[in-house]
């Protein structure tokens, strides 16, 4: 579980979260959503700790993660994985090494070790047969998958994506978006997706917290979001004619 | 600030290792080729110009073979390759670094709790180091060399004239300046565009900008070297 107890972050004198406390379950999906530039990508970057937040706390667990130094932080790094917006694969390294990169980095497994758990990652995502490949020769589904694949080769107790299906197709969306339910459930990880895919949301969300602006507007989950009378909530999320079509049936 | 980031103790040393070896096969033998060519070239313009300039019959042929083998051991050897080579490693550095850096790679490093900067950065200083002397070296035999030829070749000068001269007041201390400019100069490239790809902000034109910027500043940075290196050195 984490926590967020009011924090707010600035960028040069401008705020781009302000105020916002929320809580995130372990063992389900919670699901960040907002337009763009509403403040999801910082904010996923201030909980891990690639950004510093001006005010507030951040709590993993009952301990406090904002405010230590980065030795500090160390213990937690192998507890966390994240899916970058565009993938964030390393260029230099095939698929195998990529994923097998954190486990170098944390743990003391042999060769052989390390190659089965990262074949195990690659079946988890459907990828069974991409060991050589190099991040150019995928597709960008793939390297969404791969990213998976390498944010849980080390077993993470908590899993970060930022728009893990942002620029696919709507069938390879929904294919991701199961994983990583199916991922967070099996593992049972505290899952925070930022999102601004409105299937994703009818398709996996569990927990919703809607960002407007930089401030927490509204949250509940898929049963409230479509009956929500919010007039922010329902631009953003019924943006389309369709859409609204739907809601109104 | 930037260099005392990337001095703090190395976490894994298997990592930093296979990123040394690639980068002193990629600065070493990746810019064989251009430097050849250059200095070749390069040491021939330079045994021309001089028997040109130092026509009088006073005046033995074989000074020509000491003139061009100064000028290209003391300053054309180190300076106008470390030039090239700022142009050619430094800006594929920025890019590569400055890539990283908006892709996001540099915080997926980050998250998996590495020093980005040490890592990414500290071998490449380690391998420019090392590697740059022996590169510099070799220009020096290559532009003799290329003297040599082009001045039998086009007659200017005979071979005996020219070898004679090259081994008349020969001194060593001279290629241990040139090994000390050579060195600094690596340093100076590989921090320098590090520094400009690390800072990076935005998309790949800023990438663009850093990767220019990387050239532009370690050339000029290496020119104010050279000249306090020679000042303080030489006189
Ligand atoms: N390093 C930074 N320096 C200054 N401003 C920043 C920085 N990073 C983000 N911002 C600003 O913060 C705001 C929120 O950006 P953020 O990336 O969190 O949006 P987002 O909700 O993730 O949008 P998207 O859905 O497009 O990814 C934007 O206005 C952006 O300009
Ligand atoms: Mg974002």
């Amino acid at each position: 579980m984490i926590e967020l107890k009011k924090i707010s972050k600035r960028f040069e004198s401008r705020n781009i979260l302000s105020d916002v406390s929320a809580t995130f379950q372990k063992g389900h999906i919670n699901l960040v959503i907002g337009g763009s530039g509403s403040g999801k990508t910082v904010m996923m970057k201030c909980m891990v700790g690639l950004e510093e937040i001006d005010e507030g706390e951040i709590i993993y667990d009952g301990q406090r993660f904002s405010g230590l130094t980065k030795k500090e932080r160390k213990p937690y790094r192998q507890q966390i994985g994240m899916v970058f917006q565009g993938g964030a694969l390393f260029d230099s390294l095939n698929v195998e090494q990529n994923v097998m990169f954190p486990l170098s980095m944390f743990t003391e497994m042999s060769l052989e070790e390390k190659r089965d758990r990262v074949n195990f990652c690659l079946k988890r995502v459907n990828l069974p047969t991409a060991q050589k490949l190099m991040p150019s020769e995928l597709s960008g589904g793939m390297k969404k998958r791969v990213a998976i694949a390498r944010a849980i080769a080390t077993n993470p107790n908590y899993l970060f994506c930022d728009e893990p299906n942002s620029g696919l197709d709507p069938r390879t969306s929904i294919v991701i978006d199961n994983l990583i339910k199916e991922i967070t459930e099996e593992f049972n990880i505290t899952t925070i997706v930022n999102t601004h895919d409105m299937n994703s949301v009818l398709e996996i969300g569990d927990k919703i917290i809607f960002l407007y602006q930089g401030s927490k507007w509204w949250e509940g989950n898929v049963d409230d979001i479509l009956r929500t009378d919010n007039k922010e909530i329902n631009d953003f999320i019924f943006a389309s004619k369709l859409a609204k079509g739907i809601k109104k049936v | 600030m930037f260099v005392k980031d990337m001095m703090n103790r190395p976490e894994k040393f298997s990592i930093y290792w296979k990123q040394f070896v690639r980068e002193l096969d990629n600065f070493g033998y990746g810019s064989l080729g251009i430097v050849a060519l250059v200095s070749t070239f390069m040491g021939a313009v330079i045994t021309i110009q001089t028997v040109y300039n130092l026509f009088n019959p006073l005046i033995p042929l074989s000074a020509v073979g000491i003139v061009a083998r100064d000028s290209i051991i003391l300053e054309f050897s180190p300076t106008m390759i470390s030039l090239v080579l700022a142009g050619k490693i430094g800006s594929s550095i920025a890019s590569e670094i400055g890539t990283m850096r908006v892709t996001e790679q540099i915080d997926a490093l980050e998250i998996m709790g590495i020093n980005s900067a040490a890592y990414l950065v500290l071998p490449k200083v380690v391998a420019a180091v090392l590697i740059f002397p022996f590169v510099v070296t070799i220009s020096m035999f290559l532009g003799i060399f290329g003297g040599w030829i082009a001045g039998t070749a086009s007659g200017v000068i005979p071979s005996v004239d020219y070898i004679q001269g090259l081994q008349n007041q020969f001194i060593p201390y001279n290629v241990t300046f040139a090994i000390i400019k050579s060195i600094t100069f690596a340093y100076i490239i590989t921090t320098v565009s590090s520094y400009h790809g690390y800072h990076t902000k935005g998309g790949a034109l800023e990438v663009g900008k850093s990767s220019t910027d990387a050239v532009v500043y370690s050339s000029i940075m290496i020119l104010i070297f050279d000249y306090i290196l020679t000042q303080l050195i030489l006189i």
